[in-house]
C-alpha cells in the first residue's frame, strides 16, 4: 500500500469516526508524521481529484476517494486477518502497521483467498480496535498472554 | 506505523519472507488443483500448469533458505494446501480462459510482491543477519523468472485468441 493510499485510509476513519471533515493534525497524529507532511500529501491528493481541503474545517474524501480509501482499508484487513489465520502472529496490528507499506493490493487479495473474512468487510472495521469488529480480539490477546 | 516502504528489522524481513512462502504455496497449490479439475484434456496447459507449479516450489526452497539463515519458521505446504483446497471451489475458474487468467495473477502477484520486497530493501540502511547482497540477489533472481513467467502465459493466451 503506498503512502497516498495511507492517508487516504486514515482520513477516512477519522471522518466515520468524527462524522464530520478530518483536521490536519488529527491525520497527522495517526500517521506520526508532521503537520507539515500531512498538509504536503493532501495537497496531492487534492490535485488528483481524491480529496477536497477546507480552511478550518478540514479534509473530506471525494467520491473517488472514499472507493480507494475503502481499497486501502480491505487490504489493511486482509494483512490482518491474514496474520491472524495464517501465520497465528499475536501482535498482528502491530505487524500490520508494520507492514502495510510494502504489500500491495493485489498481493493481498492473492492472501485473501485462504482466508476467512467477513463480507461487511471494510465496513466492520473498528478504528478504536485497530481491528476488525468481528475478530474477538480479547480473546486472541489472552490467547497470546498465555 | 511506517509510512516509508522500507524494511527496518529481521523481524519484518522473516515476516515478509513468510508471505513470500505462502504466495508461492497458494500458486503451487492452485495450478495443481487447476490441472486437476480441467474441464476437458489440454496438454498445453496441463504443461503450462506443471511448469507453474514447479517453479512455485523452487521459489519456496530459495525463499526457505533465507528465512533459515533468519532463524525463522517456514509455513507448511500441507498447512496452505489445505487452505487453498479449502476455498477452491468457491475461487476455482469456470473455464481454460479463467484458468490462464488465474495463472497469471499467480505470476504478476508474486512479480509485484518480490519488486516491491527489493524497492523497500533497497530503501532500508537496517543491517540483517542474512547478508543483503546475497539476500538482493536470490529477490532479484525470483522477481525476474516471475516476469518470464507472466511473459510465458500472456503469450499461451494469445495464442488462444
Amino acid at each position: 500500500m503506498n503512502t497516498a493510499d495511507q492517508y487516504l485510509k486514515a482520513i477516512y476513519l477519522i471522518q466515520q469516526e468524527d462524522n464530520s471533515p478530518a483536521a490536519t493534525g488529527r491525520v497527522a497524529e495517526m500517521l506520526d508524521v508532521s503537520p507539515a507532511s500531512a498538509n504536503e500529501m493532501i495537497g496531492k491528493l487534492e490535485s488528483r481529484g481524491l480529496a477536497e481541503h477546507e480552511k478550518y474545517k478540514g479534509v473530506s474524501l471525494t467520491d473517488d476517494g472514499i472507493v480507494q480509501a475503502r481499497d486501502a482499508l480491505q487490504t489493511y484487513c486482509i494483512i490482518e486477518r491474514f496474520l491472524i489465520n495464517v501465520l497465528d502472529v499475536e501482535d498482528f496490528r502491530g505487524e500490520a502497521q508494520a507492514l502495510e507499506s510494502v504489500i500491495d493490493g493485489t498481493v493481498a487479495e492473492r492472501l485473501d483467498t485462504i482466508i476467512d473474512r467477513k463480507s461487511e468487510c471494510p465496513d466492520c472495521f473498528d478504528p478504536e480496535l485497530d481491528a476488525c469488529g468481528c475478530l474477538d480480539v480479547e480473546s486472541l490477546e489472552e490467547a497470546a498472554a498465555d | 506505523m511506517s509510512l516509508q516502504q522500507r524494511v527496518d528489522s529481521d523481524q519484518q524481513l522473516a515476516r515478509l519472507l513468510q508471505i513470500g512462502i505462502v504466495l508461492e504455496e497458494v500458486a503451487e497449490a492452485r495450478a495443481n488443483n487447476h490441472r486437476e479439475s480441467l474441464p476437458e484434456p489440454d496438454a498445453d496447459l496441463e504443461s503450462l500448469l506443471v511448469d507453474a507449479a514447479e517453479l512455485s516450489a523452487a521459489h519456496r526452497d530459495r525463499l526457505e533458505g533465507l528465512i533459515d539463515e533468519l532463524a525463522a519458521d517456514s509455513i507448511p505446504f500441507d498447512e496452505i494446501n489445505a487452505l487453498v483446497e479449502a476455498s477452491y471451489g468457491q475461487t476455482k475458474p469456470d473455464d481454460f480462459d479463467g484458468v490462464l487468467y488465474d495463472q497469471l495473477c499467480n505470476e504478476e502477484t508474486a512479480y509485484k510482491f518480490y519488486d516491491d520486497m527489493i524497492d523497500a530493501i533497497d530503501a532500508s540502511d537496517a543491517t540483517f543477519s542474512v547478508d543483503r547482497e546475497h539476500l538482493l540477489s536470490v529477490l532479484r533472481e525470483l522477481r525476474d523468472a516471475e516476469r518470464d513467467a507472466v511473459e510465458i502465459v500472456t503469450t499461451h493466451m494469445e495464442e488462444r485468441e
